[in-house]
């Protein structure tokens, strides 16, 4: 009989190169703890493209690609909530720059869409300067509410 | 699984059957050499068949569009074919299901070309 992991917790930390290979890694490991709470097929495929949207975020934008830096990642498996926090060592940005992707002046533009993305495929959204200057972002998921 | 790219020529329209995922790097970057190329030769009829797809990232949507506003800008059309859920989904939460012409029949879809 298979056993049920389902509300046992778990914490995984990885600090993971700069590079698009880690986004691989990063959703990998993320889809493996996310089946393991018992989150059906549509909503393992939003956690792991929110988890790519972030990595990418991390590795192209905050790192952009320096071997130096590394991308920590953090999961967090709770009988209620998946929290996944991904936090890059590159320089920050202005939250309230970001534009919104809906507008109609933005519609055709070529990027811009990650963050948006995170937010319509998890249940929370936090976004934080650190004070090493990098970006840390905390997605979350409900387990109740697969 | 990255992506897998086959172009074929259906009458006057460029059909590009696209499997696999869309995603930065390998992905984005085969799917906008094969348009650049069609478009350098003028093939600018053309037409996306993403039954196959499997995943689209932020980046891969982001090719969709530069596509749809190269192929425009040059005076042709770029529409979408076999669109599955999740593909849709995606294009509707960024508003962009109304910017493509999204087609369900090939056939239908190769005689819309004008």
């Amino acid at each position: 009989m298979r056993e049920d992991t389902r509300h046992v917790p778990e914490t995984v930390e990885r600090l993971l190169d700069s590079t698009l290979d880690s986004v691989d890694q990063a959703e990998e490991l993320t889809a493996a703890t996310a089946l393991r709470a018992g989150f059906d097929e549509d909503e393992l495929m939003k956690i792991g493209m929110a988890i790519r949207e972030a990595m990418v975020n991390a590795v192209v934008h905050g790192n952009q690609y320096n071997q130096n830096k590394r991308v920590r990642l953090s999961l967090s498996l709770t009988a209620d909530r998946f929290t996944i926090t991904i936090a890059d060592e590159g320089s920050g940005f202005d939250f309230a720059q970001i534009p919104d992707p809906l507008a109609p002046e933005n519609l055709l533009r070529t990027s811009g869409r990650g963050i948006f993305l995170m937010r319509s495929f998890m249940d929370a959204v936090d976004l934080r300067h650190l004070e090493s200057g990098g970006t840390e972002v905390t997605l979350v998921k409900n387990v109740e509410s697969k | 699984m990255s992506v897998k790219l086959n172009t074929r020529q259906v009458g006057n329209v460029s059909v590009i059957d696209v499997a696999g995922r869309i995603t930065l790097g390998e992905g984005s970057a085969a799917l906008r050499e094969t348009l650049r190329d069609m478009v350098a030769k003028n093939q600018n009829k053309i037409l996306l068949n993403l039954a196959d797809v499997t995943y689209i990232d932020s980046s891969g949507i982001g090719e969709l569009v530069s596509a749809y506003t190269t192929v425009t800008n040059t005076g042709g059309q770029l529409k979408l074919l076999n669109l599955n859920k999740r593909v849709k989904d995606l294009l509707q939460i960024t508003k962009l299901y109304t910017v493509f012409e999204v087609k369900e029949d090939e056939a239908d879809a190769i005689r819309s070309f004008s």
